[in-house]
């Protein structure tokens, strides 16, 4: 009864899907207030009936309801309730309703508190956000029902792919899909953009927090996921480059260049094709993606749930929205005039030089990612990129970026003065060339090394307005609270955020050009040396779980005799449906963590065991938790609350009509 | 002129949807198949830790077998890895292993800490073998038959599923043959 609740809720759902796709068009047309309200009350209401379906399908997954098809093929009822409920999303028919829900919240969200967008734009958006919600629900009600049953229902379910059962990967969908979706917001505002035929600075300012937030999910579910492949798949690797991890960077590159160029339409009234592009481009990549995951064109390893049928159903959807989309571009945008050229020394330049290189990055991940598919079909020769080709243009590419990003948010507007912004990041100059020093006296590799003289640069040149702020000569060390807290939340933002991109970026370098690595074969009671410590192997034992068995290998860590820890690192073998995986031992720390995984057993009783140091790989995912911190404080800003700027912007449309 | 210009992106999408319908026409278990019902090419490698012996053709013959391609970098591999091994101890099929542009230590290594589910393991390291089998990416499974030729190519981590209802059936069949 439950799941036909829940599917009746996803069919009403789709109903006014349907009505906000083209009522509130209408309105707008006919410049009725009424029709174009209509638009508000819909996204609300579907998203109503999407959180009862979702809350549904929920349900059955936690009393286990096995005459629930989708229950019955992926969940068991020995598996704890976090994974019975993780389950949800952890196959395809619950992802796309996932992916529906967190839709329908954010048209849910910009109907709430989108009040004070003119009325017209907001009737727009929620029309082309209500139309990409109508394919998806059609996608899942008529390709992939998450509802249907099963007759006669099993005793038990068939279980789980235990590589998901896990805390990083129960919480890394629902972040990814927040990003991936939010960008359907900076999409549905494009488009509407483009039907009104205008674009004002106050138009970047509405779009701008919806980009960011979905920045920070996004940043935060591919933080997680690299996070989970560190623990979970047991060779302390942390980014492969397989297709699936491209395409959930690809909109985050897009995304960012977003961010970035939104500002310049906002403060120089400049940018607004391409601006309005990027924000197609990136929703469109996030479709790309969720295509490629579930069509299989490229072989990956996260290929959990492949279906050419409803491949060709998300390629129509990719091509009703892209194609539309930059149909609708190619038709209108020469409507759109540029109001403001720029000197090459200014801050908008820099965030152009920004684009240019995000965009490059973009590009060149996009070819890597599907040059096999390309060359296959084209030449009929196979070829692949692997990591070192990705490694050749992303690190050079990405340090070239770093040592402008230092550089762009202390120029000034219009036109900057070089000399006196370089002899501001002074004290960034002395970093790096400590950095340098140091890397040189450390041996390190020159890739390393040019590594981290450019994050140093980064790291301290981003600190540079709030530096000044804390350490103006002649004023008192008690006003220091004030003067830092006065600065603009957004100063603060982009400051944070710039600092993580550094952070992280040293935690690359270190890591990859410094781990060391032992494999031995022990016996308990012997032990290994790994970075000056003394690993021992005091035992193994077989262990029950909850719904798997294990071989628990449990480790002393001394150094120089004294116990500094203890390591437990497990081999599980989930009987349903009958896997293992490795659960690594790690001693995570800021300067160094210590891997320790558990290898076969050996006749004698001895096992193999590999054991990793891999010197500041924290700060990898640290520094993306700094970038989330710096997205989140410029969301803060008073000046991006979406309310705030509307009598602003009308005072600017009078002013200089667009 | 920048009017045309602003066609560009369009273009381009377009021509991307071309390949993506393409992609999407093909089984990415059956592509490439021009090597299917072909004796498997010429192969002489070196078999690691085994300078007495060579890993070749003649080990394909007689028997109906699985050549799976793999590499200590390729983390598919990982994932498929307890699949071989349970294979190998039902002794459900011979497997050859071919090491595909590996290190002989991280190869070592990775057998080592893994178990080993091969009969016999041919280092490739120079990927020369793997071109002329047409290997795409790993891990990629061949299966031969008794004359030594090639009957299926299957692409990706074999998995419970893959094995029980793909490979499992055919390889019966395959031993059936005269």
């Amino acid at each position: 009864m439950i799941a036909e609740i829940g599917h009746f809720c996803l069919i009403l759902a789709f109903v006014l899907s349907l009505v906000q796709s083209t009522v509130p068009h209408v309105g707008a047309s006919q410049r009725s207030l009424a029709l174009m309200g209509v638009g508000r009350t819909a996204a609300i209401a579907q998203l109503v009936f999407l959180l009862a379906a979702f809350g549904c399908l929920a349900l059955v997954f936690a009393v286990s309801d096995f005459s629930v098809s989708l229950v019955a093929n992926n969940s068991h009822s020995d598996k704890p309730m976090i994974y019975k409920l993780s389950g949800v999303w952890g196959n395809h028919e619950g992802s796309m309703l996932l992916w529906v829900l967190i839709l329908g919240v954010f048209g849910g969200a910009v109907a709430i508190f989108g009040r004070n967008l003119p009325p017209s734009l907001l009737a727009r958006t929620l029309a082309v956000q209500g139309l990409i919600g109508a394919m998806f629900i059609a996608f899942i009600l008529f390709t992939s029902n998450p509802f249907e049953r099963l007759d006669p229902s099993p005793v038990n379910g068939s279980g789980l792919n235990p590589l998901l059962q896990d805390p990083g990967l129960a919480t890394h969908p629902p972040f990814l899909y927040m990003g991936y979706v939010g960008f359907s917001i900076a999409f549905s505002f494009a488009i509407a953009a483009l039907i009104e035929g205008k674009v004002e600075p106050a138009w970047a300012r509405w779009v701008r927090p919806w980009t960011l937030a979905a920045w920070c999910f996004l940043t935060m579910g591919i933080m997680l996921g690299s996070a989970w492949a560190y623990y979970e798949l047991g060779w302390g690797g942390w980014w492969f480059w397989d297709p699936v991890e491209n395409v959930s960077l690809m909109p985050w590159l897009a995304g960012t260049a977003l961010i970035h160029s939104a500002i310049v339409v906002e403060k120089r009234d400049a940018l607004k094709r391409w601006t309005i592009l990027l924000a197609i481009l990136t929703f469109s990549l996030s479709l790309i993606g969720t295509f490629l995951v579930r069509s299989g064109v490229v072989t990956s390893v996260h290929s959990f749930a492949v279906d050419p049928e409803r491949g060709v159903f998300i390629l129509g959807i990719l091509i009703a929205t892209t194609g539309g989309a930059l149909t609708l571009y190619a038709l209108r945008a020469s409507d759109l005039k540029m109001a403001n050229l720029f000197s090459p020394v200014s801050r908008e330049a820099s965030l152009v030089l920004n684009n240019v290189f995000l965009v490059s990055i973009t590009g060149g991940v996009f070819l890597g990612t599907f040059i096999s598919l390309i060359a296959r079909e084209t030449f009929g020769t196979d070829v692949s990129a692997g990591a070192p080709v990705f490694n050749f243009f992303f690190v050079p590419m990405m340090l070239g970026l770093m040592v402008f990003m230092a550089l762009g948010p202390i120029l000034a507007w219009k036109r900057g003065n070089l000399r006196a912004a370089l002899y501001r990041l002074r004290a960034a100059g002395v970093a790096a060339a400590g950095a340098g020093a140091s890397a040189i006296v450390m041996q390190q590799e020159p890739w390393s090394a040019l590594a981290l003289v450019i994050s140093a640069w980064l790291l301290v040149g981003s600190m540079t307005t709030i530096l000044e702020k804390a350490l103006a000569p002649g004023r008192s060390a008690e006003g220091l609270w004030a003067r830092l807290s006065n600065l603009p939340r957004a100063t603060w933002g982009t400051s944070v955020a710039h600092a993580g991109i550094a952070i992280t970026a040293i935690g690359i370098a270190v890591s990859a050009h410094n781990s060391a690595e032992t494999v031995a074969k022990l016996k308990p009671g012997q032990s290994l040396e790994i970075a000056g410590y003394e690993l021992k192997l005091l035992s193994v034992d077989d262990e029950q779980g909850p719904n798997y068995t294990s071989k628990a290998a449990r480790f002393e860590l001394r150094r120089d005799g004294v116990l500094v820890d203890r390591i437990l690192s497990e081999k599980r073998t989930y009987p349903n449906p009958g896997s293992e995986t490795t659960e690594a031992g790690i001693r995570p720390g800021l300067i160094g963590t210590l891997y320790v995984s558990l290898g076969r057993p050996y006749e004698d009783g001895s096992w193999a065991v590999r054991a990793y140091n891999h010197p500041l790989i924290m700060w990898i995912w640290g520094g993306c938790l700094i970038m989330v911190l710096g997205g989140t404080l410029s969301l803060s800003d008073r000046r991006l609350r979406v309310g705030a700027p509307i009598r602003a912007s009308r005072a600017q449309t009078a002013a200089r009509p667009a | 002129m920048k009017r045309a210009l602003l066609f560009l992106p369009l273009a381009i999408f377009l021509g991307l949807v071309g390949y993506f319908a393409i992609g999407l026409t093909r089984n990415p278990s059956e592509i490439r198949s021009v090597l299917i019902d072909k004796p498997l090419p010429a192969i002489d490698l070196p078999v690691p830790d085994r300078p007495d012996i060579r890993f070749d053709n003649a080990q394909f013959k007689g028997k109906v077998s699985l050549l799976n391609i793999f590499a200590s970098w390729c983390i598919a591999c990982r994932v498929e890895h307890p699949v071989l091994l349970r294979l190998a101890t039902e002794k459900a099929v011979p497997i050859h292993g071919l090491a595909w542009k590996d290190k002989p230590e991280e190869l070592k290594a990775w057998i080592a800490e893994l178990g080993d589910p091969y009969t016999l393991i041919g280092d490739d390291a120079k990927g020369r073998t793997a071109i002329d089998l047409g290997v795409t990416g790993a891990p990629e499974t061949f299966v031969i038959d008794r004359k030594g030729k090639i009957r299926y190519k299957f692409v990706g981590p074999i998995d419970d599923y893959a094995w029980e209802n793909t490979l499992k059936p055919l390889v019966r069949t395959l031993e059936a043959e005269p």
